[in-house]
């Protein structure tokens, strides 16, 4: 679609105006004000802006109203059909390569070859149940992507120290892992920590392995960036930095900026004890 | 340098600083209808504090990305013309919606900078494109949106080294993103936005003439 938001709009109706704020789109912008003046849809450019003003202005507060109510339930529910949606789709495509494997020899692998597949022509009764199912896989990988862009968008609204810190969809895992931000809110930090390694923690307290030094919060920057040797520390500091934000977001929500700030500070400080470049 | 119309130097408690006149925003000092605008708690406002060459002149249309709150893009406001404001996290948009209040063509957007299709019925081509999103894949989000930017527009932008990356060395971040910007973008300056934020690299750059939207 290529109209302004206020095509064959009743220049009356607020509502219809605030949806189409909210839900409208367009392929690229063009001189709305002028065009909305010569469709008659305002009598001059100020009449425009005023009611785009009302118009956005509306939208803004509906959707943030709405928005609000938005609970860490639905963020945990989408982390986990995210990881769903992206093992399904990995294994169906291990087994899609194999069938193709027995048709073509070249055939590829994983979820690109399934997208080649899924958009070629079928040239009999067998290549058209794989590429059917090689379009399964495309919609699930997909679908995987359209969870993960609303944990980037819901995450920050649930709980958005957490969300900043940890990057949306780390801070999704561990409410996940905890069964809720209030529950986590509640862990110590060194729970936090090894949140996502109960395998390996169960094993040390059987006395078969050592404790583990980090869980899920290992796919952060500040510890996979971390000299081995030193990750244990890392982990420790950035638990602790993610148990405060995440007590933050449950108990009062207020935005606290500068624990960026200190986390970034404890990290380069343990980073610098390797003296090395933290590879 | 020259400042924008509509931006001045004035006293604040005998420290000179930059400001702009409309109400205020974020406890701000004033004086009289003037408001401080604060470089320390706005890149933008870094940019011109340090004498960086903005072209911006007062009047222009204006989309902001990243605008949260509304600290910068409501001086924005003060001095531009119509100004967009998107910003995709509601809890910041709930203060934005406070600082339009009282500012006739600040409009708020709740949206996603990185899916400029969903703003497009609403934003009109700009004179200036500044963002300041501060999330990884900053110059994707600049190019992306580059389709809004008149062809005598200008982009002003702030990148944050930590959000690509917070283990590597900033210079080869700002490498990296000025790299992928120039797809779309020619830059004209870029420069350090310290003391007053760390690791930040203010840019001002132009449309490509060979870019297409
Ligand atoms: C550093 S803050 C901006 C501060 C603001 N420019 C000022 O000076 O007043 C970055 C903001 O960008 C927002 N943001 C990040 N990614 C975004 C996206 N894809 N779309 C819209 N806003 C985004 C964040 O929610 C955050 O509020």
């Amino acid at each position: 679609m290529t109209d302004g938001w206020f095509a064959g709009l009743d220049p009356d109706d607020d509502e219809a105006a605030v949806a189409t704020i909210r839900e409208g789109s367009a392929d690229e912008p063009a001189e709305w004000p002028r065009l909305a003046v010569d469709a008659g849809f305002a009598d001059d450019t100020d009449d425009y802006y005023d009611r785009l003003r009302a118009a956005t202005t509306a939208a803004a507060e509906q959707a943030v109203q709405e928005r609000e109510g938005a609970d860490d339930r639905q963020l945990v529910h989408a982390v986990r059909s995210m990881a769903d949606c992206e093992r399904t789709a990995n294994e169906l495509a291990e087994r899609v390569a194999e069938w193709g494997e027995s048709r073509s020899a070249d055939a590829g692998s994983g979820v690109e070859y399934a997208r080649e597949l899924a958009a070629s022509e079928p040239s009999d009764p067998a290549g058209e149940r794989v590429q059917s199912l090689a379009q399964r896989v495309v919609d699930l990988d997909e679908e995987a992507d359209r969870l993960r862009a609303y944990i980037d968008r819901t995450a920050p609204e649930v709980a958005p120290n957490l969300a900043a810190l940890a990057g949306p969809v780390l801070a999704a895992r561990l409410v996940s892992l905890a069964g809720g931000l209030e529950s986590l809110a509640k862990k110590p930090s060194g729970t936090v920590q090894v949140l996502g390694a109960e395998d390996a923690l169960f094993a040390h307290l059987r006395g078969s392995a050592p404790s583990p030094k980090h869980g899920i919060i290992f796919t952060h920057e500040a510890v996979r960036g971390t000299h081995p040797d030193h990750r244990g520390s890392a982990a420790r500091a950035l638990a602790g930095k993610l148990t405060i934000a995440a007590r933050i977001d449950h108990y009062s929500g207020d935005l606290r900026p500068d624990l960026q700030a200190e986390l970034d500070e404890r990290i380069e400080a343990i980073q610098s004890r390797t003296g090395g470049d933290g590879e | 340098m020259t400042l924008p119309n509509g931006v001045e130097r004035h006293d604040f408690d005998g420290e000179t600083g930059l400001a702009t006149r409309g109400e205020p925003v974020y406890g701000e000092a004033t004086d009289g209808a003037w408001r401080r605008w604060d470089p320390d708690r706005s890149k933008l406002g870094a940019m011109l504090a340090l004498g960086m060459e903005t072209g911006l002149a007062g009047g222009e249309t204006v989309l902001y990305l990243g605008a949260a709150a509304g600290t910068t893009v409501s001086h924005v406001a003060d001095f531009a013309g119509p100004t967009y404001a998107v910003e995709f996290a509601p809890r910041p948009v709930r203060d934005l919606l406070d600082a339009a209040d009282p500012r006739p063509t600040l409009f708020p957007l709740l949206k996603d900078a990185r899916e400029p299709e969903s703003y497009a019925h609403v934003v009109e081509p700009v004179d200036v494109l500044v963002q300041d999103v501060a999330t990884r894949g900053q110059a994707l989000v600049a190019n992306r949106n580059a389709g809004f930017l008149r062809p005598d527009g200008r982009l002003l932008l702030s990148i944050k080294a930590r959000s690509e990356d917070v283990t590597a060395d900033p210079a080869a971040v700002f490498e990296d993103v000025l790299t992928t910007l120039e797809e779309r973008y020619e830059i004209e300056a870029s420069e350090s936005l310290a003391p007053h934020h760390d690791d930040h690299l203010g840019v001002v750059a132009g449309p490509r003439r060979d870019g297409t939207f």
